[in-house]
Formats: C-alpha cells, sequence, structure tokens
C-alpha cells in the first residue's frame, strides 16, 4: 500500500529544533507522531553549512588544516590528524616516530574530551544535570594540556602535514600523567551516578535499538556500532600512526540500545586512558617533521585515509591534479552518516526518547554540515 | 532477592547522591572567578596578535616581506611598504590586521622569517564596532590594553 500523503485523524506533525537545545545544535527533526508514538522521523539538516568541502578547493594543502578543525570541533585533533594523514599518504611521507606519538597522545585526550562532553550533555538531556559540571571539569584539564601544548583550547590546529609544529612542551609528560592517574576514579564517579541509576535505565534501556545488521545497512560505525556487538575500530582494523603498538581493547556490547552506547564510550575513556599512559611512557627522540618543503605540490592521484574518530569512521578523499591546491576534497563524517539512522532508530518509540535516541548518536552539528 | 532489596532502599540513588555530597566541601569548588581573577594563559596561546618592536631602537622587527600575509588563509593582512631611497631596503608603510576574520590558526605566525608578528597571550579581543576589529600598526606594536577589574 502506498503511503498516505495526508494526516490521518489523530496524526500530528510536530517541528522539532532547529532550536531545540537538545538537538546538539541546529538540527531540525519533523515527528510524525500518533499521540506519543512515533511514526516518522525526519532529519533536515544544512542549518550550519560553510561548505568547507569547496573552501578546500581555494587553499593550498597546508592552509586548509585549519578549517578542519572546524566540522567536528569538539574532536578537532582528530579531525587534524585524518587531514594530515590523507595529505601525507599523498605525498609518499610518513611523520617521524616522535611526532606519531605525540599524535596519538593528543588523539587519545581529545578522544576522551569528546566523548565527556558527550556524557554530559546526552546526561543533561535525560535529566542527570549533576555530571555535566564533573566532565566539564575533567574536560577543562584536557583543554589546559591542548593549550599549553599547541597554544588553542577547542579548534587546536595541532598538527601540520609530515609533523609536528610544536614539540612536546616542558613537563607534558607530568601533566598527562598526572591527568590520567586522576581520571581514572572520575569515571568510576560517572558510573556510580548513571550506571546503576534507575531512571538513567529506565529511560535508556531498548531505547533507540539499532542492531548489527541495520548499522552495516546504514553505514553506522564508531560507538553505535560496536554497542550493537561488532567488534569493529580502525585503530585496530587498520592501523594508523603507531596504533599497533599499544595494548588495548575494543569494547562492545551486545544489545544496541542508548544504555548500550553509553556503556561502550565510557569503556572507551578507560581503553584511551590505558594508550595514553603506554603512549606517554616512551617518547621517542628524533625529528617531529619529515622533510616537506615550504610547498606542497602532490602528484596528481587521489587517496582515501580514514581513521577512527571520537564519533566514527571520519574518512578524507582527497583528488590532487597536480597543483598546491586540492582538486576535490570530500570529508565522509562519522556523524552525517550515523545521523542517517535516527528515522530507523526513532520510529515505533516514544517522542520523549527522541532527545535520548539523538544524544546517543552524539553528533555535532558542525561536521553533519560541513 | 538482593536486588529487590536494594531497590527498596534506593541503593542507586543514595550512592549517585554521595557523590553530590562529597563535592559540597568548599575545597572542591572549582569555578574561577574570571574578572578578579585572571586565568593563567599558556606560553603557546594564540591570542591576540603583535607585531614585535626593538625594545632599544624602538624600530620595528618586520622587513616587510609579506609572507605572514600570503600564508594566512583567509588573506586578511595587508602590508605596504616602500622602498627607503637611502638605504635601498624595504620599509613598512602599513600592516592591517583584521581580526573580526582571524581564526588564530598560527600560520602566519609560523610563517614570519624574523619573529615580528607573534600571536600572544592576550584573549579579551571584544570591542564595540566592527572597525574596533581592525588592527592597524600602531595598535599592533602596542597591544590591547586589558582591563583590570577592581572590587
Ligand atoms: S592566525 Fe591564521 S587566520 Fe589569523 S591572520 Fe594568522 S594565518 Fe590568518
Ligand atoms: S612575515 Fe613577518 S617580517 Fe614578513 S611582513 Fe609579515 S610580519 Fe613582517
Amino acid at each position: 500500500m502506498a503511503e498516505r500523503t495526508y494526516l490521518g485523524a489523530d496524526e500530528l506533525i510536530l517541528n522539532m529544533g532547529p532550536q531545540h537545545p537538545s538537538t546538539h545544535g541546529v538540527l531540525r527533526v519533523v515527528l510524525k507522531l500518533d499521540g506519543e508514538r512515533i511514526l516518522r522521523a525526519d532529519c533536515v539538516i544544512g542549518y550550519l553549512h560553510r561548505g568547507i568541502e569547496k573552501i578546500a578547493e581555494y587553499r593550498t594543502y597546508q592552509m586548509f588544516a585549519p578549517y578542519v578543525d572546524r566540522m567536528d570541533y569538539v574532536a578537532a585533533v582528530s579531525n587534524g590528524l585524518g587531514y594530515c594523514l590523507a595529505v601525507e599518504k599523498l605525498l609518499g611521507i610518513e611523520a617521524p616516530p616522535r611526532a606519531q606519538v605525540v599524535r596519538v597522545i593528543m588523539t587519545e585526550l581529545n578522544r576522551i574530551a569528546s566523548h565527556l562532553l558527550w556524557l554530559g550533555t546526552h546526561a543533561l538531556d535525560i535529566g542527570a544535570v549533576t555530571p555535566l559540571f564533573y566532565v566539564m571539569r575533567e574536560r577543562e584539564e584536557i583543554l589546559n594540556i591542548f593549550e599549553a601544548y599547541c597554544g588553542a583550547r577547542l579548534t587546536t590546529h595541532a598538527f601540520r602535514i609530515g609533523g609536528l609544529q610544536y614539540d612536546v612542551y616542558e613537563g607534558m609528560e607530568q601533566q598527562v600523567k598526572r591527568f590520567c592517574k586522576m581520571f581514572r576514579p572520575k569515571i568510576d564517579e560517572y558510573e556510580e551516578l548513571l550506571t546503576e541509576n534507575r531512571i538513567w535505565k529506565d529511560r535508556t534501556i531498548g531505547v533507540g535499538v539499532l542492531t548489527a545488521e541495520d548499522c552495516k545497512a546504514y553505514g553506522v560505525t564508531g560507538p553505535l556500532l560496536r554497542a550493537a556487538g561488532v567488534k569493529w575500530d580502525i585503530r585496530k582494523a587498520q592501523p594508523y600512526s603507531g596504533y599497533d603498538r599499544y595494548e588495548f581493547e575494543i569494547p562492545t556490547r551486545p544489545n544496541g540500545d542508548t544504555y548500550d552506547r553509553y556503556l561502550v564510550r565510557i569503556q572507551e575513556m578507560r581503553q584511551s586512558v590505558r594508550i595514553i599512559e603506554q603512549a606517554i611512557e616512551d617518547i621517542p627522540e628524533g625529528p617531529i617533521m619529515a622533510k616537506v618543503g615550504k610547498v606542497i605540490k602532490p602528484p596528481p592521484g587521489e587517496v582515501y585515509v580514514s581513521i577512527e574518530a571520537p564519533k566514527g569512521e571520519l574518512g578524507y578523499y582527497i583528488v590532487s591534479d597536480g597543483s598546491t591546491q586540492p582538486y576535490r576534497v570530500r570529508v565522509r563524517p562519522p556523524s552525517f552518516v550515523n545521523l542517517q539512522a535516527l528515522d530507523k532508530m526513532a520510529r515505533g518509540g516514544l517522542v520523549a526518547d527522541i532527545v535520548a535516541i539523538i544524544g546517543s548518536i552524539d553528533i555535532v552539528l558542525g561536521e553533519v554540515d560541513r | 532477592m538482593l536486588t529487590i532489596l536494594k531497590k527498596i532502599f534506593f541503593v542507586d540513588l543514595i550512592r549517585g547522591l554521595l557523590v553530590t555530597f562529597r563535592y559540597q566541601h568548599p575545597k572542591n569548588i572549582y569555578t574561577e572567578q574570571y574578572p578578579a581573577e585572571r586565568p593563567k594563559i599558556a606560553e603557546r596561546y594564540r591570542g591576540a596578535p603583535r607585531l614585535n618592536i626593538n625594545p632599544e631602537t624602538g624600530e620595528t622587527l618586520c622587513i616587510a616581506c609579506n609572507l605572514c600575509a600570503l600564508a594566512c588563509p583567509e588573506q586578511l593582512i595587508v602590508v605596504t611598504s616602500e622602498r627607503n631611497e637611502v638605504t635601498k631596503r624595504k620599509e613598512l608603510t602599513k600592516f592591517t590586521y583584521d581580526l573580526s576574520r582571524c581564526m588564530f590558526c598560527g600560520l602566519c605566525e609560523d610563517a614570519c622569517p624574523v619573529d615580528a608578528l607573534e600571536l600572544t597571550q592576550d584573549f579579551e579581543l571584544a570591542s564595540y564596532t566592527r572597525e574596533g576589529a581592525i588592527w592597524d600598526r600602531q595598535m599592533l606594536e602596542e597591544g590591547p590594553k586589558p582591563i583590570w577589574y577592581r572590587y
């Protein structure tokens, strides 16, 4: 039967956003409701479109690097790493070992920062206000490390093509170690607040289920995929930047609901601390920059490089025509791809759950719209 | 059985509440009293730009090479220069820096061969007009004057 184009007698169209506080930015969701039940959820995006992919065509390779920070602005370091790796592959070079280790430390710290912000806002959406204050406090420590390392807190522009611009600052090792030591008990604290809490459980268990098959069909990656029981992490599957040197596990959960996504991300933070602790122990001596000219002119060709960003697979597809500017840069942002599964997750659920579901995807609108 | 008892006695909620009560202690307060108490800014912080001058002679260090303007992705730096008839060297005449478009990426600072242009630790850059965000050479050399609040 073809879908009706008119509304039934007890059906209702509800417009959620773009200024709704729990859509994490400017996402507009058009909900079709039957009483409290969601029949359909259509996302309307584009309110934050800045044409970053187009900007790339008018910038040299080095100049475009700060722009990628503006896509997923809570995980700017990961974006920068992905872009630098892509251009490095295009050039056929590799960052020196010292640079690689520092990159790993920075990206893992950024993963924790991103997950912390997610945890705080997600819990706030569902009604737990307290974690937000605590996660902000811990995130501040990470941002202080970023500030001391590269001079910016959010849009960091931490890495350069071919290595690093900034070397490790004095006292970084101690600061990072202190952070790791301080942070482990804090994760337990968040868990004490939420994991067993009955309200939290009632609001999240069984909400927004996405099975492994659905995830694969939609191309959903990251914690959502792992919460559905698939052990897939690009850091393990296609190790980059020396991730194969570190010991860590890929946390998975079987059910694929909002609660499992929460647990997966909590576990991921623990694993990130593990990686950082291993990496900070031995930062090899040596140069921090590979041999790259002042003018970057890659040979004609195309590359696709993907990394495991906090939100899923972040890919850069760069086409070079041999000039100093890329011919085309296409970004595969994890949030954008993950967001399309919203309809699937929300259908049949209650309208109150849509906030929890949007929160559990962990979208950043800067990345969805680019 | 145990789970039912736990449910009846609100064990899950009380454990959470214990965490929040632990943070009631005044020594755990984390808020910064910003204007009164200024935050410590890292040395590498990329904030307001400054055009360095030679502290002894008061002359600018900038050699008007235009590299910073070329390196900037937003093309917001304008450097004009003039050839000095006597020394046959390029001399800086005007230097404008449009802060309102700057994203503090630090590429200009990296490009400068003589460390004349530098992004400093000043972070209070608000101004009442758009024109106020466009800094000329004098402003860049003197730097912004931070307001100190007194209570
Ligand atoms: S910091 Fe970046 S955007 Fe600002 S003037 Fe320098 S190069 Fe341009
Ligand atoms: S790069 Fe440095 S020396 Fe050259 S014009 Fe800019 S500020 Fe002056």
